[in-house]
């Protein structure tokens, strides 16, 4: 009969930690006879409806008792056609698109967008413009981790995490609706500036917010950092080195938690973001914790940076100023006969991008976010492609979660902070 | 196949207009083309197999190859130390319509030397076929099914050259073609009623199929059929 080693990794009496905290007890090794059983496989589906795949995701695992065998993922059951349907849009109308991809961090995707079509048309936005992306950039980078943590948290069985985080996101989301009148599908961004200007008492809201930001990160670190139970289920679970994580275009935090130090905002500054003083963290394992550690660490940074933008928020106009690609305001139309016209030609027939094409990446809160932009000259995109960030992480998954347990490909799952939205696009 | 929606759709159904004033080339205004330093050293390696090198949007560099030559081409940017694009940003495809060719499209990056490189291989559309980039970056898998899925390119060598996004059974074509409508080829009734007639089967590929098939087991079997004989 053959036997099997059992490590119980929790002592008989936990004791507790001088800081009150519990300390792992010691291990004992137990060898219990495994009975012999039938070594047929088994294959199950993870969703598409399920709590745990954070969207409608669909993993069909092949197990052997508990053991993952193989995984192989099924994707498309939220695909929308977007970049079919931003064809047929100009090149302003794609922007409501955009934020419905990755509605966990929408402003990123609307930011990254008007970028790529700015550098296609060799538009220089404004500096206030410039700080005021940034900002929203690196809010929602906060905003989408928070949420990730909160549900990762709560997929391992810690609900307290969560509600802290969603307590914070909260407040994103008023930031958001005082912003642009929406709280999810922010559509904030227009090719050439923003939708509208801060509005009076943004900033200083947005200041608070940060500011009151690191007291809840510190109360989610002291639940989960050092707990035993978090520990045991994702440290050493879904290792994946340095070298495999960039041949499979792995981006984001869980390249860096591998040990990989690329960050777009470093490695391809734009928007000024050499000049804003913070660190990229990198982990050294490739596991689940590591990448925790690195979002925790990355939403600290993303305060940092959104601090020192509000410090040097500039004046003068959002938008730039050329009638051909910007709105004129309400009472310019009104007033004034050319003003007028400008406005009925970009109503009725858009802003025209020159012929060519353009790729533009920005450091979304997923990974590198890159849109790719084609243009023949006319008002509308030929062809709008985007890098999802998810997707390519997710592609991942069948080589993680070989080997773990179900309840470790949970964790995977949840380690790669994937949003269906945005890989079926 | 009857189409009871033709009303008013006669428009969306022609697809996006074509550019009004056919595809103008990047002259780039006379202006001098900046150097790249991986453009020259491909032109020396490769000579013929680089056909044409565009900058276009500020300074992004595109180089468009030999289709049949894309897996050394990218295999040797991959691999010499001078160039090191270890990281594959992108593939992608471009249709623009009219029966011009299609494009595939690579993206690029040097994680050590910082550069970013584009890179196309235009494939007529009665040979929409090219090797593979699997081998070389895993992620090519995903990507490039994806650009099969949407575009209908194959991809040679591929190792599970599948529909990804779409169903395995989508019998519309391919989305992102130019000669697609918006709204799909069939009606929205046939659409409806290929839905509602979708088998279990369906939802898996074969593979999966072979795995969950009922284990044989012979005891099962016999007293499984023993009721029945004595019925």
């Amino acid at each position: 009969m053959a036997t099997k080693t059992v490590e119980f990794t929790v002592g008989r009496t936990p004791e507790m930690g001088l800081d009150s905290r519990p300390a792992p007890g010691p291990l004992a090794p137990v060898d219990l006879p495994e009975p012999e059983m039938g070594s047929e496989n088994m294959l199950i589906n993870i969703g598409p409806q399920h709590p745990a795949t954070h969207g409608v995701l669909r993993l069909v695992c092949e197990l052997d008792g508990e053991t993952v065998l193989r995984v192989i993922p099924h994707i498309g059951y939220l695909h929308s056609g977007f970049e079919k349907q931003g064809e047929y849009r100009t090149w302003n109308q794609v922007v409501p698109l955009t934020d419905r991809m990755d509605y966990l961090a929408p402003l990123i995707y609307n930011c990254a967008y008007v970028m790529s079509v700015e550098e296609l048309m060799g538009i220089d936005v404004t500096e206030r413009c410039k700080v005021v992306r940034v900002i929203i950039m690196e809010l929602d980078r906060i905003f989408g981790h928070l949420l990730w943590i909160g549900t990762t948290a709560m997929d391992m069985g810690a609900v307290t995490p969560f509600l802290y985080t969603f307590q914070e996101r909260e407040k994103i989301y008023s930031l958001h609706e005082s912003l642009t009148g929406a709280r999810i599908t922010t559509s904030a961004t227009r090719v050439g500036g923003m939708m509208a200007d801060l509005p009076e008492g943004w900033p200083e809201a947005c200041r608070k917010f940060v500011t009151e930001l690191h007291r809840t990160l510190d109360q989610v670190e002291y639940l989960l950092t050092t707990n035993a139970i978090h520990l045991g289920r994702t440290q050493g679970i879904g290792v994946i080195s340095a070298e495999d994580a960039v041949n499979y275009g792995f981006t984001g935090p869980n390249l860096r938690a591998s040990g990989v130090p690329y960050d777009v905002r470093k490695d391809k500054p734009y928007y000024d973001y050499e000049t804003y003083d913070f660190e990229v963290p990198i982990g050294e394992h490739g596991d689940c914790y590591d990448r925790y550690l690195v979002r925790m660490e990355e939403m600290r940074q993303s305060i940092r940076i959104v601090e020192q933008a509000l410090d040097r928020l500039p004046g003068g106009p959002i938008n730039v100023p050329d009638p051909a690609i910007s709105l004129p305001s309400k009472t310019d139309c009104m007033n004034d006969m050319e003003s007028m016209i400008h406005h009925f030609k970009l109503i009725t027939e858009g802003i025209h991008a020159p012929a060519g094409d353009s790729w533009f990446s920005v450091e979304a809160s997923k990974g590198e976010l890159g849109m790719y932009v084609v243009s023949d000259g006319g008002s509308k995109p030929v062809r709008w492609r985007v890098r999802p960030p998810s997707f390519v992480n997710l592609s991942v998954i069948p080589k993680l979660a070989e080997g773990h347990l179900v309840s470790d490909l949970i964790m995977i799952n949840a380690s790669l902070d994937i949003v269906l939205g945005e890989i079926d696009r | 196949m009857a189409d009871e929606t033709r009303s008013g759709l006669d428009a969306v159904e022609a697809g996006p207009a074509g550019s009004e004033d056919g595809l103008a080339p990047d002259a780039a205004s006379g202006l001098p083309v900046p150097e790249h330093p991986t453009v020259s050293a491909l032109r020396a390696r490769f000579g013929d197999a680089v056909l044409r090198h565009e900058v276009g949007a500020r300074d992004q560099h595109v180089v468009f190859i030999e289709p049949s030559r894309n897996v050394e081409v990218l295999g040797w940017l991959k691999e010499d130390p001078a160039q090191d694009y270890a990281f594959l940003s992108d593939v992608t495809a471009v249709d623009y319509g009219g029966g011009r060719p299609l494009q595939v499209v690579y993206q690029l990056f040097s994680l050590t030397h910082h550069r970013t490189l584009r890179v196309k291989c235009e494939l007529p559309v009665t040979a929409l076929e090219v090797d593979s980039l699997a081998p070389l970056w895993k992620t090519a898998d995903w990507l490039e099914r994806e650009v099969y899925d949407l575009f209908g390119i194959r991809f040679r060598g591929h190792p599970d050259l599948r529909r990804i996004l779409m169903p395995e059974n989508y019998a519309e074509g391919h989305p992102l073609r130019k000669d697609f409508p918006l709204r799909g080829r069939f009606s929205r009734a046939e659409q409806t009623r290929r839905a509602l007639a979708q088998e279990v089967e369906n939802f898996y590929i074969p593979l999966e199929m072979d795995l969950g098939r009922e284990p044989q087991l012979p005891a099962a079997r016999e007293s499984g059929s023993d009721p029945a004989d004595q019925a």
